[in-house]
């Protein structure tokens, strides 16, 4: 070994000396070849010391796996111990428990009885008689239910008061907005102040207001009152039932005058269609009157009048028309045709109408 | 004379026919009238004018007869007796609806009267014309028919059996879907006096599917209407247990509540009747009831409304604790123990009192726990009071009789017991000494209070017959005590006009509970 080494040193001596140099490089390869065999004679040399270090080594292994090998053994015979020991515990311990309960219910069966009893009837009555924690529930469960139900019909009638005072709300303005329509006339004036604008007052009246922001009301809009839809002798004056001093007329003239039907002129009383009317009364009036549908002939030349007869198959009721036959179009037009229409209403003179029919005897001279 | 004079004289026969008839039917409007009218023989001048050939005469004097016979049953009578019905009844069938109208109107005036007028229009044969007039196309003349019907119907069992055989239910379920309110109120009117009288007649209307319809109409705005659904659904549901349960399936049951607040007195009243009268069926029914929050909104109304319209909501309250005990206890948690003591106290009328009474005894009679939230709304000195008032009804004091027996056996408020034992007659007062001789034996703080409040004394001067019942019970009471303080007690019972003694005698016995107990 020491050879080795100090060839080693050597070289490394040389080495570190001019390592630059050829020479060196050259001795440092030949350094590395001489290693192998330098080994190899080192193993030879130590070969004893080397097998020694082996076979402890060997030793320390097998110790190792040895020992894990045991130790797994040991442990699988515990759990087998465990479960033979488990199985021989509960087995005494069961076989000691139906011993003590076979002495209990020996000496004393009331406890147990009693026991099965109280937890039956506990779950009996629980369950069909009555459950004091359910009823408990149910009625807490009830006052809420009960409160939401009040809010609720709270709630709505308040919702049903307010509708109803809208509604109310608002036929009070239609009313008043009627009212204001019809004092339109009160409506206060540049010049004027009107009855709802008191000059004394800070401000003007609710009415004067409303007023002025109104239309009044039309004439024909104007509701109907009911009494005025009466006779117009409603707004007449009263009729005195004797007569009064002075130049008055007597109250039986008087009431006579008022109450005297309506006589209307001839051109009021006669109705528009009176003429076709009368036509129509003298057709159905000839009608009803006549005896024989004949018509009345002549004697003399009775041949010339007589009109030709068909045949009962003959008869049809589309007879021969002149036109195409006789004629094809209306000759002398202008002939015919007057230079104005003519006149079916005449003017009539109003002055023989009224004639004895005024009221005033100056009237009478007309 | 020329043709115009002759016809003149027509003219004015008819002018004057036209006049009269007008002016009598005016006349008849007003009640003042109708002796003079009738003294002048009325009748007998209507009756030609009933066949007379101007429709318009026709329909006026039908007008002034059915004026005639609703003012009162003798005229209705001589209506009957002049054989005008069957005119009538000939010429619903045939005239115009103006006179259908008119027509109705007499029958229905007719009608209304007793229930023998309305078997009289029953047998001049009006129903059939009255429901063929119900499939008329105006709806006037259906609400007249309806009308009539309605009035015929409302008498008794045999009529409205006669309605119903007729054929005019489906027809009046068909009017409920008419449009017009006024068909549909007096339709549902005519139907609730159908169904009022028996559970077939109920079945009836049931089975032409008139619930459907009428449940529909609950959330209507029309008050009058709500009125009459309510009161015919109340009508069908009082029968039995299947209608009832049928009218709750129609689910009535929310919007009914809602009308609990209606500014309407009588949509109130009725809708608390309908409630009542499916609550007091079956427990499970007043259940629902009381589920759907019924119970509240009921004791609310009755917070709301004042007198008569109070009735229903009280019977009510009544039917639903007298189910069991759970729904008793309800009512309590519902607080609807002091809104009916408010009743007690403020009602005047006798019979609202008894109903109070007996719903009270109602709710109390189950444990003891009901009659101490009955007995601490104060309501046992009242109904004492009610008891012994000479004044009160025999009805009144028979149910408050009842009622305070029924909660003095339940009940363990000492403090409500006490002054019961001062006023109560003798009939009472054995089931107040009775409560006290369960109470005192178990609770020693309330026997420290019944000699220190003088009740022991108060036991002491009771004369009881010995042998009774009261004996036994005064004896399990003075059983309770020490021998000392009892004897101490009677002595002083003696000695009572000793005041001094009295109290020295009260003071020492105090010290002497302190060291027994």
């Amino acid at each position: 070994m020491y050879n080795l080494a100090a060839n080693f040193r050597l070289a490394a001596c040389r080495h570190h000396g001019n390592a630059r140099t050829r020479s060196d490089m050259a001795r440092l390869e030949w350094l590395q070849r001489q290693i192998e065999g330098i080994k190899e004679e080192h193993v030879i040399e130590n070969r004893y010391v080397i097998a020694l270090v082996e076979h402890s080594a060997a030793v320390r292994l097998q110790s190792w796996f040895r020992g894990c090998q045991v130790r797994a053994r040991l442990r699988l015979l515990h759990r087998k111990a465990t479960i033979i020991q488990k199985v021989w515990r509960g087995f005494r311990a069961r076989n000691q428990f139906r011993q003590m309960v076979k002495v209990s219910l020996l000496f004393r069966p009331n406890k147990i009885f009693l026991l099965i009893q109280r937890r039956w009837r506990g779950y009996y009555v629980r369950k069909y008689i009555h459950n004091y924690y359910a009823l408990k529930r149910y009625l807490e469960g009830l006052t809420i239910k009960n409160e939401q139900v009040r809010k609720d019909l709270e709630e709505f009638a308040e919702l049903q008061r307010r509708e109803m005072e809208r509604l109310a709300r608002e036929r009070e303005g239609q009313r008043k907005c009627l009212q204001a329509q019809r004092l339109h006339f009160l409506l206060s004036t540049e010049q004027c102040p009107g009855v709802f604008n008191s000059p004394y007052r800070d401000f003007p009246h609710e009415m004067e207001l409303r007023l002025r922001s109104i239309k009044p009301l039309l004439a024909k809009n104007a509701p109907l009152r009911r009494d005025s839809g009466g006779s117009p002798a409603c707004s007449l004056p009263p009729v005195p039932s004797k007569k009064p001093q002075g130049p008055f007329r007597d109250p039986a003239e008087v009431l006579q005058q008022r109450y005297r039907p309506l006589e209307p002129t001839l051109r009021v009383a006669t109705s528009i269609t009176a003429l076709e009317e009368a036509r129509e009364e003298l057709r159905r009036e000839e009608w009803r009157s006549r005896v024989i549908d004949d018509i009345f002939q002549p004697f003399s030349n009775a041949h010339k009048n007589r009109k030709y007869e068909r045949t009962l198959h003959g008869t049809s009721s589309y007879e021969q028309v002149d036109y195409g036959t006789k004629y094809f179009r209306e000759e002398n037009k202008e002939k015919r045709q007057g230079e104005k229409p003519f006149k079916t209403v005449f003017t009539t003179d109003h002055v023989f109408d009224k004639f004895g029919q005024f009221y005033s005897s100056a009237g009478k001279i007309v | 004379m020329s043709q115009r004079q002759v016809l003149q004289v027509f003219e004015q026969y008819q002018k004057s026919r036209m006049q009269f008839v007008q002016t009598v039917a005016e006349l008849a409007s007003r009640p003042q009238n109708i002796e003079t009218l009738q003294n002048a023989g009325v009748m007998s001048l209507l009756r030609p004018l009933l066949l007379d050939v101007v429709p318009t005469i026709q329909q006026t004097a039908a007008l002034a007869l059915g004026r005639l016979a609703s003012y009162n049953d003798d005229l209705a009578e001589a209506v009957v007796k002049g054989e005008i019905l069957p005119q009538l009844v000939y010429s619903l069938a045939e005239q115009n609806r103006f006179y259908k109208k008119a027509a109705a109107f007499v029958l229905r005036a007719v009608a209304k009267h007793s229930p023998q007028l309305a078997q009289a229009v029953v047998d001049c044969g009006a129903l059939d014309a009255l429901v063929v007039s119900l499939e008329d196309f105006d709806p006037g003349v259906k609400e007249a028919a309806a009308w009539a019907l309605d009035y015929i119907a409302c008498h008794n069992g045999e009529l409205s059996q006669a309605v119903v055989d007729a054929g005019a239910v489906p027809l009046l379920v068909l009017c409920i879907q008419e449009p017009e309110l006024a068909v549909k109120r007096i339709a549902a009117s005519a139907l609730n006096d159908i169904a009022k009288h028996s559970p077939e007649l109920a079945q009836t209307v049931v089975d032409a599917g008139a619930i459907a319809h009428l449940a529909q109409m609950i959330l209507n705005p029309d008050a009058k209407l709500k009125r009459q659904v309510f009161s015919a659904l109340s009508q069908i549901s009082k029968h039995s247990v299947d209608l009832a349960e049928m009218v709750v399936e129609a689910e009535v049951f929310p919007a009914v509540l809602t009308s609990l607040k209606d500014p309407d007195e009588h949509v109130r009243k009725n809708a608390t009747t309908l409630i009542r009268e499916i609550a007091k069926h079956t427990p499970e029914l007043s259940q629902m009831i009381v589920n759907a929050g019924g119970v509240a909104a009921v004791i609310d109304y009755l917070g709301d409304s004042r007198g008569n319209v109070r009735l229903s909501g009280i019977m009510m309250l009544g039917y639903v604790a007298a189910h069991s005990e759970n729904l008793a206890m309800a009512v309590i948690v519902s607080k609807g123990v002091p809104q009916l003591a408010i009743c007690l106290a403020e009602e005047t009328e006798d019979h609202i009192r008894s109903a109070t009474a007996w719903a009270l005894g109602q709710i109390g009679r189950h444990s003891p726990e009901h009659a101490r939230a009955v007995a601490m709304a104060n309501v046992l000195p009242r109904l004492l009071a009610f008891y012994m008032d000479a004044q009160s009804s025999d009805d009144l004091q028979a149910k408050a009789k009842k009622a305070l027996k029924s909660i003095l056996q339940k009940c363990t408020y000492v403090p409500a017991l006490e002054p019961l034992l001062h006023e109560a007659p003798s009939n009472i007062l054995k089931h107040v000494i009775c409560q006290f001789s369960k109470v005192l034996l178990h609770d020693s703080k309330a026997r420290r209070l019944f000699v220190t409040s003088g009740g022991l004394k108060k036991v002491q001067e009771i004369k009881a017959e010995p042998g009774s019942l009261l004996q036994e019970y005064i004896n399990s009471i003075n059983n309770c005590f020490p021998e000392e303080i009892v004897r101490c007690r009677a002595v002083c019972v003696l000695l009572r006009r000793k005041p001094s003694y009295h109290v020295s005698c009260g003071t020492g016995t105090v010290k002497l509970l302190g060291k027994q107990f």
